[in-house]
């Protein structure tokens, strides 16, 4: 215990280091930044079907991330799906007739809302319904028509 | 509590004590009694349970049988926070010094002054230094316990044990692997502490003329009972053998120089066992 | 005496039995005294957080002196995860999520518990050692005579180190990992370091990544300093019980630390 204060001054620095290293995965490589989930309006939108879609996958308008899907449910009365959307308060000025579509980033990549604004001059508040939606591709599905269809075709 | 079977100068009364670990009795049914401002000794050979005893004591084991009284305390009764007060008030000195390693010896003896006084550190100083000074080793301060002989960690440790100016200390084995030097040196401690300071000291030992020289009463203990008991002349003229065969260190006796095991005849015939 | 081989299988039977019996019961003894153990460690907190310089003293020597060996493992874990995702990902031309693959598998997994099996080697073993030999050499049970319980003065502020220093040594271990990651992925084989923050910005979540994995290391960190002191404590005071208690805390804190992360990860990455 004789070299008290240099051992003080270690400790402080390993603190400090261990606080600036949370910080670090903090803001560095999670964005906490961005992390903005109490300025923000839900709405909901009704899908045929949502997909591979889940909860937390972004929502963007015209390629830009502006919100998540907060939460999908089963309504077991019209067998859709209901998503609702968490949109950044910041992008309040959303038509009521936009059109929300499930999209996949890429051929294999993940799936996420996307938001086409219409011409309404009344925006979407919170608790607000999109009415037009267009359900995610299944693939599947796209393939099985197509061949469908061809082979009709040749008849 | 029934304290009437307690003689009135006695500061530690151990009173029908049984006590065994796992099917071997250590203690059966044993009565000492540790008079106020004497030096009591208990001898015996090793393994009877010595050091067991000064655990007893300070409350560190429970007996399973009988009570032990300090200073009008049931120690086995007490609630924690009375049994540490209570501890405080007794110093124990361990075979090995039981040193704290990675403390300086000014740190050391100054250890039980810190943890229960709130004392200003200039005065810590001086109440350690005269601590050092009693035992004669205001001069390895600095030292680490590593550095100390075993003889030096002992009088550190019995420096730390007197710190708190308790009423009583038990000296485990304070003779044991010493040197003629330190043992006298340890005796003359023991000895002038008790005078000084007015401690009440119980010393267990093996060591029969360093423990006779300084006694004022002896206690001898084998095979969990008390075989002997009086004052160091009492003890030297006792007629048991068994007190004897301890005395004058003879080899066989009423204790036998063998542990217990079957016909020796026997033993080495049965072949084919590995032990 | 001779024994019909079915007698013989019957005893041998018997035997294995009262073993297995017999030490399912230690275990479980063993269990119930290190329980107690925590409780009484636990209920040493106020009168540690009074006197912080005992906590300071055993953060030196939990967290300071782990330090290294925590900082230098997480630079080498990172840039051989740049390494090698570099190769897997530059594959399938997706290089450029080696930012995302170096972060969450340092984030989420290694950092934890890798940092928890080092600091298990590094810092507990060594405390097991300090506490059984302090056992050994009488020095708590001669504090117990002194009045000082010896759990709250000695093994309280060792777990609270233990435990304080595991999140930062971890956190350190994993920001240390991504820097190594980039300079391995960027810095050496070209991948844009743009997309390797923003890739890895955009899919870590704070709350489900971060936060989580500063979770597990606490767990490791509570459970690792618990066995140790445990182990310590309860050692046989002999050089040999010192030794093999310092073997078992090593093992025992692996084994948890590695059971305790899979059950952690089915509760906060199972349901998605």
């Amino acid at each position: 215990m004789q070299h008290t204060s240099t051992q003080d001054t270690f400790v402080g620095l390993f603190v400090a280091s261990g606080i600036v290293g949370l910080f670090f995965l903090a803001l560095q490589v999670s964005n906490l930044s961005s992390f903005t989930e109490h300025d923000s309006y839900t709405i909901t939108a009704r899908f045929q079907n949502s997909g591979g879609l889940k909860v937390k996958s972004p929502v963007s308008a015209a390629g830009v991330k502006i919100g998540r899907v907060s939460a999908i449910s089963f309504d077991p009365k019209t067998y859709e799906s209901v998503v609702q959307l968490n949109i950044d308060s910041q992008y309040n000025t959303l038509p009521d007739d936009t059109t929300a579509s499930v999209f996949t980033a890429g051929l294999l990549g993940e799936q996420y809302v996307n938001l086409e604004p219409g011409g309404s001059d009344d925006y979407l508040k919170n608790g607000g319904k999109i009415e037009i939606t267009q359900s995610a591709i299944i693939l599947e599905k796209a393939l099985g028509q197509f061949l469908f269809k061809s082979a009709e075709e040749k008849k | 509590m029934d304290n009437s079977a307690i003689p009135q100068n006695s500061l530690v009364s151990v009173q029908n004590l049984s006590f065994s670990r796992g099917n071997k009795k250590i203690f059966d049914d044993i009565s000492l009694e540790f008079e106020r401002g004497k030096i009591t000794a208990i001898m015996g050979p090793s393994g009877t349970g010595k050091t067991t005893l000064l655990k007893l004591i300070g409350g560190q084991l429970f007996p399973a049988q009988g009570t032990i009284t300090v200073d009008g305390n049931n120690v086995h009764r007490l609630r924690r926070t009375e049994l540490y007060n209570l501890r405080k008030r007794m110093g124990m000195l361990f075979q090995s010094g039981a040193l704290l390693t990675d403390m300086s010896v000014f740190d050391n003896v100054a250890f039980p002054l810190r943890e229960h006084t709130h004392l200003p550190e200039s005065m810590i100083r001086t109440l350690v230094l005269m601590k050092l000074q009693a035992v004669g080793l205001r001069g390895a301060r600095k030292l680490m316990p590593n550095e100390l002989s075993g003889g030096m960690a002992r009088r550190i440790a019995l420096a730390r044990a007197i710190a708190l100016d308790p009423m009583m200390i038990m000296y485990d084995e304070p003779f044991t692997g010493q040197d003629p030097i330190s043992k006298g040196a340890l005796v003359h401690l023991i000895k002038s502490l008790n005078t000084i300071l007015g401690l009440t000291s119980i010393v267990v030992s093996h060591d029969v003329h360093e423990t006779a020289a300084i006694a004022d009463y002896i206690y001898v203990i084998s095979e969990g009972k008390v075989v002997g008991q009086g004052t160091p002349k009492e003890i030297e003229q006792s007629e048991s053998e068994w007190v004897q065969q301890f005395m004058t260190g003879a080899a066989d006796g009423p204790a036998h120089f063998h542990y217990p095991a079957k016909d020796y005849v026997d033993d080495l015939l049965s072949t084919g066992k590995r032990y | 005496m001779r024994l019909l081989p079915c007698t013989l299988n019957l005893k041998l039977m018997t035997e294995f039995l009262q073993q297995l019996g017999q030490n399912t019961r230690t275990s479980f003894t063993k269990l119930g005294r290190g329980s107690f153990f925590l409780l009484q460690t636990l209920s040493g907190t106020l009168s540690v957080l009074i006197r912080p310089r005992l906590l300071l003293n055993q953060m030196y020597s939990v967290g300071v002196l782990s330090f290294l060996i925590i900082t230098i493992s997480g630079l080498f874990v990172g840039m051989v995860l740049g390494l090698q995702g570099y190769y897997v990902l530059s594959d399938f031309g997706a290089e450029e999520t080696l930012g995302v693959m170096v972060a969450a598998s340092l984030v989420r997994e290694l950092g934890p518990v890798v940092s928890a099996l080092l600091f298990a080697g590094r810092a507990g073993s060594a405390l097991t050692a300090e506490i059984g030999l302090m056992k050994a050499t009488e020095q708590l049970s001669g504090m117990e005579m002194m009045a000082v319980d010896p759990i709250k003065r000695i093994i309280t502020p060792r777990f609270l180190a233990g435990f304080l220093s595991m999140p930062l040594l971890a956190a350190l271990f994993s920001a240390i990992g991504v820097i190594g990651g980039q300079m391995v992925g960027s810095g050496l084989l070209g991948v844009d370091d743009g997309a390797y923050w923003s890739q890895m910005q955009a899919n870590m979540d704070f709350r489900d990544d971060i936060l989580n994995g500063v979770i597990k290391s606490i767990v490791f960190g509570f459970v690792t300093s618990w066995i140790a002191l445990f182990e310590g404590y309860d050692a046989i005071p002999t050089s040999e019980g010192v030794s093999r208690a310092t073997t078992r805390t090593v093992v025992n804190s692996a084994f948890s630390i590695l059971g305790l992360d899979f059950i952690l990860t089915v509760f906060m990455f199972g349901d998605n």
